[in-house]
């Protein structure tokens, strides 16, 4: 907006802010561009005072953290991470879409009220209800399984994914809809020729913002997890104790696991904040 | 939790008189919402109450049959143990710290941003990228990459220009934890308030303008008054996720060093101590304070959300 600039001064002044953005971009980015050519490194290269920018670059990192030195293989927490994230991810979908139906399309009274209900649920914080949890799966012999873990990042996602859809579905004109009721289609028509092309992509970001939610989670899988079940992060927590030269190997596994994250974050870009805000902010 | 909702009353259009088979169609509607309002209210709401059944008894998980009635004891004992207090002060120091330090980057970034310059759209990824890093893993990156004393990031560039090697986490570790949060926040603070600055009135700025107004007249009076709302929403969503943090404390500093907030002191509490029914009071204080922090958020909330209605 302000780009309307007039006057050399201005112009000056808004490339100065441009490059001001830039640098901060840079600074903020630095880490993580740090992270990846460390892991491309060998471990001596990588543990050098002042750092060495231009060593040679190895796969030996990678070689290293899946498991080619002897190490425990990151694979079984890999795979169980994704069958956490991508089967909650396809619950919350099951039980968010017809809520956010009959909260949004065909509203049920006082529908404000449970919409507020789902929010408010997801600021109890998790540590309110994790030693019942773990009682309970002790008890039901649930500890150390990754269907566990699904519920409860079900049940984290929900009301996200409720409020989201909500947002997204309330968009539809309901004029289509009786348009297309008025000329003889039948409920199942209606949703799937005329909502589900609609809201597909809004559908599809809630999607990647529950998957990344899921795929993050540590407090809840460091403490009902063990050896079976246990998630990509709590994998990395195998790394919080040094372990002699080991940077090359600790950037490298930072970066494969977070690959995912940052793909589906990249992906849902646009709608990002709508679900951080839970749907405050468009 | 359910107490918190100030939710605006509904104005769902009065039927008038309902024939029986209204009462059918009315549970037709709702039966597609109860699958998820069931499942929300088993899975939060029951372990809640359970917790709060726990807190007041004394009960160590390693003396099973030692377990009694106790009252508001547990309450008192974490309201009195140094430690416990402690880590109330911690959590409280650390989610003001984090949320208004990430807030007032957020603001400068998202501003920048609202200017059209040259690739603008590379800054906006390359300044995502940090909130898109699983937690554990930028709590990793700091702790050995970057805060390392002999070969981190920081200390490297300071040998460059011939400063001091601190060891930055036995040094100031709640600083350490403090700045790799900064970190990864600063992104969701900015994407709010950018969205905020870009629903502006473009129109009524445009007019300011050719009134005479400056760059910091038109800030102040329009764009600060207009963002209030985004900058409230930005810092109670903060504080809610930052009240909760438990990734950065554990990895970086393992609680240790004065660090440890309470998740982490619950954590600890019933995960290697065996306390129960402490862990569940210390929970309990968690939850009020989220209510607090809650019902100011729900109710930002529900103003936004109701400006939408009105305007749809």
């Amino acid at each position: 907006m302000s780009a309307v600039a007039v006057g050399p001064r201005n112009r000056r002044k808004g490339m100065g802010l441009g490059l001001v953005a830039w640098l901060l971009g840079i600074v903020f980015f630095l880490p993580i561009a740090w992270m990846a050519l460390t892991s491309f490194h060998s471990e001596q290269d990588a543990a050098t005072n002042p750092p060495s920018f231009a060593a040679s670059l190895t796969l030996d990192g990678y070689r290293e953290f899946f498991g080619a030195g002897g190490g425990a293989s990151p694979w079984p927490a890999l795979i169980n991470s994704t069958v956490a994230s991508v089967a909650s991810t396809l619950f919350v979908l099951v039980l968010a879409l017809p809520a956010a139906y009959a909260l949004s399309i065909r509203p049920v009274k006082k529908w404000t009220d449970v919409l507020f209900f789902f929010l408010s649920t997801k600021m109890l914080p998790v540590v309110a209800g994790l030693l019942p949890l773990y009682l309970f799966a002790k008890n039901a012999g649930m500890l150390d399984n990754i269907w566990l873990l699904v519920i409860l990042y079900t049940s984290m996602n929900l009301p996200i994914a409720v409020w989201m859809m909500h947002s997204f579905l309330a968009e539809i004109p309901v004029a289509i809809i009786e348009a297309a009721r008025v000329d003889g289609a039948k409920l199942p028509t209606v949703l799937t020729r005329v909502v589900a092309p609609i809201a597909l992509p809004g559908i599809a970001a809630t999607a990647l913002i529950c998957f990344i939610f899921s795929w993050n989670e540590l407090l809840f899988a460091r403490v009902l997890t063990g050896v079976v079940a246990e998630t990509a992060p709590v994998f990395l927590t195998g790394f919080i104790t040094s372990q002699g030269l080991f940077l090359a190997k600790v950037s490298a596994a930072s970066l494969v696991i977070s690959l995912p994250v940052l793909a589906a974050g990249f992906a849902a870009q646009d709608k990002l904040v709508q679900g951080l805000s839970l749907g405050a902010v468009k | 939790m359910t107490a918190t909702t100030t939710a605006p009353v509904a104005t769902t259009p009065a039927n008038g008189t309902r024939p029986p088979s209204a009462r059918l169609r009315a549970w037709a509607t709702r039966a597609p919402l109860l699958p998820a309002l069931i499942f929300m209210i088993a899975v939060t709401q029951l372990p809640f109450v359970a917790t709060l059944v726990i807190s007041f008894f004394d009960w160590n998980s390693l003396y099973p049959d030692a377990r009694s009635f106790a009252w508001f004891a547990n309450y008192q004992e974490v309201l009195t143990d140094a430690d416990l207090r402690r880590s109330v002060w911690t959590t409280v120091l650390l989610t003001v710290a984090v949320v208004l330090t990430s807030l007032v980057l957020g603001l400068a970034l998202a501003l920048l941003l609202d200017r059209k310059f040259k690739g603008r759209g590379v800054v906006r990824t390359l300044l995502i990228a940090p909130f898109l890093v699983v937690p554990v893993a930028a709590a990793l990156l700091w702790k050995h990459v970057l805060y390392n004393p002999e070969y981190g990031l920081l200390n490297g560039l300071l040998s460059y220009v011939g400063g001091p090697q601190p060891d930055w986490i036995s040094n100031t570790p709640l600083l350490a934890v403090e700045a790799a949060l900064v970190w990864q926040w600063t992104p969701f603070m900015m994407l709010i308030l950018l969205a905020g600055l870009q629903s502006r009135d473009h129109e009524q700025i445009e007019a300011a303008r050719v009134d005479g107004a400056s760059d910091w007249q038109i800030f102040r009076h329009l764009t600060l008054p207009h963002l209030r709302r985004y900058l409230e929403l930005g810092a109670l969503l903060g504080s809610i996720y930052i009240v909760q943090n438990f990734d950065a404390v554990f990895t970086i500093t393992s609680g240790g060093l004065g660090t440890a907030n309470l998740p982490y002191t619950v954590y600890q509490t019933f995960y290697q101590a065996h306390e129960n029914g402490l862990a569940s009071a210390a929970g309990v204080l968690v939850v009020i304070g989220s209510i607090i922090i809650a019902t100011f958020a729900l109710r930002v909330v529900s103003s936004l959300f109701r400006e939408e209605v009105s305007r749809a």
